[in-house]
């Protein structure tokens, strides 16, 4: 898997983390943040859902 | 062609959706405004979704074809509210200087500093009472003196703030709604040059001392920016916690149950706001043609989302009529979504937990002490929630 994160969009709601706590977090400025070591979903089950949750779409989520 | 239903209306029950919303198709449909105009209501969940991330909606209250969902809210359109009513850029620049305030991590850490504010709130109704008035001794105090300690506005003047937003989102003529505006700000007027000359703690303060003094923004965007964090801030989270007391106390299973299974309440809370959805009718209008559903939006139409009834999608949740607390609720759109989607909603996740699991924690023998059909509900065309709330226990 491979995440990316457009940070231009993020408006900080925090959603991925919320709902995917194992994959993402929120910086210090409230931006959304790949957990170190994580970059690749580490299998995380909520990894598409927490994508989804995103209000501005700006996690994308692709195979490879 | 069936006529467009009226939009707003007063709930039957405080946490349904009005029965008059029935004959609204999915997932758009008509519906006329109070001044006979007709405009689109969203009601589908994916269309929502959808629409509610379409930059070609705009939240610019002045612009032309915005739908006014009452005389009330009429007075108010001649200038914008920061954040809530204005696009992108501008948007995401206000919203910047505010998100590391509200980050998962801050609040997490405001967690302590809530839990001591409902044990003292819950110290003194105890010591006075039963029965006591609920919304007054404590669905309104908590987050009110949530947001003042976050935004560093002292408490004290909570008499007046409260009045004001209150005066502000239900009028009831369009005349009250403008002058709470104008007092509340003229308040904040005051309370910033009082913050300039003695600085405090808080986010107001951050941001006089930051981005006021480097230009990021000017005086009456910080002025409209802290009125709307204070109402926002505790309005909203006051009716959740008063209405979802409510609910609760009329579903004396589902109470039962989150008695002996208190993990599930952090997903009870994600249930009872899309069970709630008190922010019902967010309103955007067209800035361009958009062709959604099988059916064209036009430039200057106006669009309403009913949350309550989008919430309530089948589509989208199984047997949405139904409170259940072991559904994945966390997809509701109670908090909005696009680029507007609420600030504070962790914040009021926090506050809607503790508050919701101490007080049935400390008073298991909670009970409404009146006969619920008697007990006062806000009407439709504001943030839904109890007007007042007895309880005995």
């Amino acid at each position: 898997m491979h995440i990316k994160i457009d940070r231009d969009s993020c408006i900080g709601a925090g959603q991925c983390a919320l709902t995917a706590p194992g994959v993402f977090t929120q910086d210090d400025d409230g931006f959304s943040e790949v957990l170190p070591g994580r970059e690749d979903g580490g299998g995380d089950p909520l990894l598409r859902e927490a994508a989804r949750a995103c209000p501005v779409g700006a996690i994308t989520v692709s195979d490879g | 062609m069936t006529e467009p239903v009226a939009f707003p209306q007063d709930r039957t029950c405080p946490y349904h959706p009005p029965t008059a919303y029935e004959p609204m198709a999915r997932p758009l449909s008509r519906v006329a405004l109070f001044d006979g105009r007709e405009v689109w209501v969203v009601t589908g969940h994916s269309v929502a979704r959808e629409l509610l991330v379409d930059q070609r909606l705009s939240s610019e209250r002045d612009r032309h074809g915005f739908p006014i969902p009452s005389a009330r809210f009429a007075g108010i359109r001649d200038r914008s509210a920061a954040l809530l009513g204005v696009d992108d850029p501008k948007h995401n620049t206000q919203r910047r200087l505010l998100i590391p305030s509200f980050t998962l991590k801050r609040t997490a850490a405001l967690r302590p500093q809530i839990q001591q504010t409902v044990d003292r709130l819950l110290d003194a109704m105890v010591a006075q009472g039963p029965p006591a008035e609920l919304v007054s001794a404590f669905a309104l105090p908590v987050p009110s003196m949530v947001i003042c300690a976050l935004l560093g506005v002292p408490y004290e003047d909570h008499d007046f703030f409260e009045a004001q937003s209150r005066r502000l989102l239900r009028g009831p003529e369009a005349a009250d709604t403008l002058d709470a505006r104008d007092q509340l700000e003229a308040y904040f007027g005051t309370l910033i040059d009082r913050k300039q000359k003695e600085p405090g703690d808080g986010l107001l303060d951050e941001l006089i001392h930051e981005q006021l003094r480097e230009g990021t923004v000017d005086r009456a965007e910080l002025v409209s920016l802290a009125t709307i964090l204070l109402v926002a801030g505790h309005e909203t989270t006051a009716n959740m916690i008063s209405l979802g007391t409510f609910t609760l106390l009329r579903h004396p299973e589902r109470l039962a149950e989150l008695r002996t299974e208190p993990a599930l309440i952090p997903t009870a809370v994600e249930e009872l706001l899309r069970f709630l959805s008190i922010a019902d009718g967010l309103l955007r209008v067209a800035t361009e043609d958009i062709e959604i559903a099988g059916t064209t939006i036009r430039a200057d139409d106006g669009v309403v989302f009913s949350t309550s009834v989008i919430n309530r999608d089948a589509n989208a949740f199984t047997e949405p009529d139904t409170l259940d607390w072991h559904r994945s609720a966390r997809h509701h759109l109670a908090f909005g979504f696009g680029i507007h989607q609420c600030l504070g909603q962790n914040l009021a996740r926090a506050e809607m937990e503790i508050a919701l699991r101490t007080l049935f924690e400390r008073l298991p023998g909670l009970s409404l002490a009146a006969p619920a059909d008697e007990i006062p509900f806000k009407p439709g065309d504001t943030v839904q929630g109890m007007l007042e709330l007895p309880v005995t226990w």
